[in-house]
């Protein structure tokens, strides 16, 4: 009897420990002990988050092309949560090689190490827009080449216009003209301007201002400075008058459907909005013009991917090539044709106003772009802004931008 | 290996009791190896991610992290910065999410099992899947529907609107209820008192804000979508109260009213008991109609700490507090269902009549109620 109930616990004990080390092996253990994957016999491996079949198709081929000429076997592959799908890559050790990157998670991956930092070792570095390599660097490393960009700019409903009794000369340049002509396109089941109620709008009249929610160099929060409070007062005034108009007010799910469905005559959004236009709404006549400057100038925001290379990678420098082919000037100015994204290189911007002609507002806009905030562990912060801004008509800018200071100075301070 | 065989000596009996163990693990050894593969090993780790600082890279045990003991947590519950008032905020949203939706639901689907569970009624089969339907439907599809219908210029707008009513935009509208009846009574602004102090970051008066005007679309969602589960439930559980008793109630001179409420849901309490623990837990699990939908929005009063959970871990790379949202809310769970269990237990009627009345005469009941057996 005692002999098998000793078996019986050694029985048990063996299975725990074959779960258990079960478990251990499908976690990957530590980088070090089974660096050389099986990914790397099958080449590199590029995840990307697609907006559709074409921007897929443009990856897919343009990365052939360069398997073709370098020998190196790689494999697209779209996900369809990119951050979930990087996250577990960068905790199983086993990431894929090259992967898009948003500005605003950047940080974080840079901050623990999953994303290599090889900006410095690319030979076209120097060709990138500055502010978009500052986007990308952490600890002043560049960390990854930008993948392309946009910008935010005004985009205006020509029959509108033409129907309100404006002209050409009438095309916005400060905060007041903005008011005024918003004021007078607003009719009855229309706005004048109508825009997504988040900081991803919001923070353009912010910028516009002089202001920003962090100093140029990341090191300080800036939510509460005064310009901050102006722009907010300023757009407050507006959706108050009725003449500017949050989208989901208007019962859109963004400014372009809005803007489409003609509930605004005028949208702030950036080159995408074209895709989903012609899409969508073919027969809508449209012109993009630069954001009006606000009390300190010109300004608006700028977004951007970068293609980032894992620090766990085994083909490094086979990667580093891979980017440097999808970022020449050249092969941007082709995804520029083929899904109309801004290419991130300076020497493609008359290339890319030569394809474009009518979008070149988005371009032009780049010289006074401010970027996003991409510290660390700010995305619940900004959440927690866009939250506060959907009340921003009955709220009190001051108390909004008071609160976003606390918490973005917690976050700063933390790192 | 005869273990089966019968009818064998007393030696040989004792003897297969005795290796029944050996053959016993091994049979359920496939599931012991599944269960610790997939569950133990994967809590274990989550709750020690919990007491971490892991940062998303490589495994959780490797030597690079360290151990922070409470630091999570106390970030979450004492820190009083963002993290505090996004857990109050979830908190606040699912709790009213479960206070309308376990009643509403067991409410309706015990409604239903007592419709389809008559003999008299024609088509039952019909009606008993129908009402089942949106119960097999994925949660991902009918949250798509959803945000069809309640749009603002969607069907349930539309319909609203014979009436002469303007619906509100559902999924675009961050106020609660209860702050929109006490606005439509004068009361704008918050009591002083109530603005003042407050729990977990958030003020009292946003606590009594009620569920938003888009986690009440989630609501009848859920109510939806759930009480054809419970339906059935119950519906089982009705099947097997026989007629007899109701019968003998009938004798009695009860009415049917009286039937149903001193007969039938007595007799239905173990159901009663199931469903609403179900219920609870499945309402504080609330995930995948806030990841399909709203993302938490509009003001995040549709946050929920199981979004809450992936967000700090997946969106902002926070793994411990994650974890640690995750086993607060594992917690909280734990606890409602060991409160329900305790609150619905099995009370014997003797018992209860001792402690009306003492005395020879409390063993012939006086009151004209109808006791089950």
């Amino acid at each position: 009897m005692n002999t098998t109930r000793r078996r019986t616990r050694g029985t048990m004990a063996a299975v725990l420990v074959a779960g258990a080390a079960l478990a251990l092996a499908a976690c990957g253990g530590s980088s070090s002990s089974t660096s050389p994957s099986a990914s790397s016999a099958a080449g590199l491996k590029i995840l990307i988050g697609s907006s559709g079949d074409t921007e897929t198709t443009a990856v897919k081929d343009a990365v052939q092309a360069w398997s073709t000429t370098s020998g190196v076997a790689a494999q697209v592959v779209v996900a369809s949560d990119l951050s979930q799908e990087l996250s577990q890559g960068f905790a199983s050790g086993q990431p894929a090689d090259v992967f898009y990157t948003g500005a605003d998670s950047f940080a974080g991956y840079a901050k623990n190490g999953s994303l290599l930092a090889y900006g410095d070792k690319l030979s076209t570095k120097d060709d990138f827009y500055p502010s978009l390599v500052e986007q990308f660097s952490y600890d002043g490393q560049f960390y990854c080449a930008p993948k392309d960009f946009s910008t935010l700019a005004l985009v205006i409903n020509t029959d509108d216009w033409a129907a309100a009794g404006l002209t050409e000369a009438d095309i916005p340049t400060t905060w007041d003209q903005l008011a005024a002509v918003a004021a007078k396109l607003t009719t009855d089941g229309r706005t004048g301007l109508v825009f997504g109620g988040e900081y991803a709008r919001l923070g353009a009249f912010m910028a516009q201002a002089g202001g920003g929610l962090i100093s140029a160099d990341g090191s300080k929060a800036t939510a509460d400075a005064a310009a901050n409070v102006t722009a907010l007062d300023y757009v407050k005034t507006q959706l108050t008058a009725g003449s500017f108009a949050y989208a989901s007010t208007v019962g859109a799910g963004w400014g372009g459907e809005a803007f489409g469905k003609n509930l605004a005559a005028m949208t702030i959004e950036g080159n995408w909005i074209t895709g989903g236009l012609s899409a969508d709404y073919p027969d809508v006549k449209y012109t993009v013009v630069e954001l009006p400057a606000g009390p300190a100038g010109k300004g608006t925001l700028q977004f951007t991917n970068c293609w980032g290379i894992a620090a766990d990678s085994a083909q490094q420098d086979s990667a580093i090539s891979l980017v440097e082919y999808l970022t020449s000037t050249d092969q941007q100015l082709a995804f520029s044709k083929a899904f109309g994204v801004m290419p991130s290189v300076e020497s493609a911007a008359a290339g890319y106003k030569q394809q474009f002609p009518a979008l070149s507002a988005f371009v032009d806009s780049a010289t006074f772009a401010q970027n996003v905030v991409n510290v660390p562990g700010a995305s619940d912060v900004i959440s927690d802004f866009n939250s506060q801004l959907e009340g921003l008509a009955t709220g009190d800018p001051a108390a909004i931008l008071g609160s976003v200071q606390t918490n973005l100075k917690d976050v700063i301070d933390n790192q | 290996m005869r273990i089966a065989a019968f009818g064998a000596s007393a030696g040989r009996r004792r003897r297969s009791v005795e290796r029944r163990p050996l053959a016993g693990w091994a049979f359920v050894s496939p599931v012991v190896v599944l269960l610790g593969v997939f569950l133990v090993v994967p809590v274990a780790m989550a709750l020690w991610v919990s007491f971490s600082d892991w940062n998303g890279r490589g495994s959780p045990l490797s030597s690079g992290v360290g151990f922070v003991g409470w630091k999570n947590y106390s970030d979450l519950l004492l820190g009083g910065g963002l993290a505090t008032q996004n857990l109050g905020t979830a908190l606040r949203n699912n709790v009213y999410y479960v206070m309308f939706v376990v009643p509403l639901q067991t409410g309706l689907s015990l409604f239903l099992a007592v419709l389809v569970n008559r003999r008299i009624l024609r088509g039952r089969g019909f009606f008993r899947t129908a009402f089942y339907f949106p119960s097999v439907t994925s949660s991902v599809a009918i949250t798509v529907l959803w945000l069809f219908l309640f749009s603002a210029s969607g069907v349930v707008n539309a319909v609203l609107g014979w009436f002469g009513v303007t619906g509100p935009n559902w999924f675009s509208e961050p106020s609660g209820l209860v702050h929109l009846v006490l606005g439509a009574l004068g009361v704008e602004q918050a009591p002083a008192v109530l603005a003042g102090h407050g729990l977990l970051g958030i003020s009292w008066w946003q606590w009594l804000s009620g569920p938003s005007v888009a986690m009440t679309a989630f609501i009848l969602m859920a109510v939806f979508t759930t009480s054809g589960t419970f339906m059935l439930l119950f519906l089982a559980a009705l099947q097997q109260i026989s007629g007899e008793i109701e019968e003998a109630a009938l004798v009695d001179g009860a009415s049917s009213w009286q039937r149903f409420r001193l007969v039938t849901v007595p007799m239905l309490r173990p159901t009663v008991l199931t469903v609403i623990t179900l219920g609870t837990i499945g309402c504080w699990q609330v995930f995948d109609q806030i990841y399909t939908g709203t993302q938490g929005g509009p003001a995040k009063t549709t946050l929920t700490p199981a979004y809450l959970s992936y967000e700090s871990a997946f969106g902002n790379q926070q793994w411990g507090r994650g974890a640690a949202t995750a086993f607060l809310l594992f917690a909280i769970i734990v606890l409602l269902a060991g409160l329900q269990r305790f609150v619905l237990r099995e009370r014997g009627v003797p018992r209860r009549r001792r402690f009306v009345a003492v005395g020879p005469a409390a063993t012939t009941p006086r009151t004209p109620e109808v006791v089950p057996r």
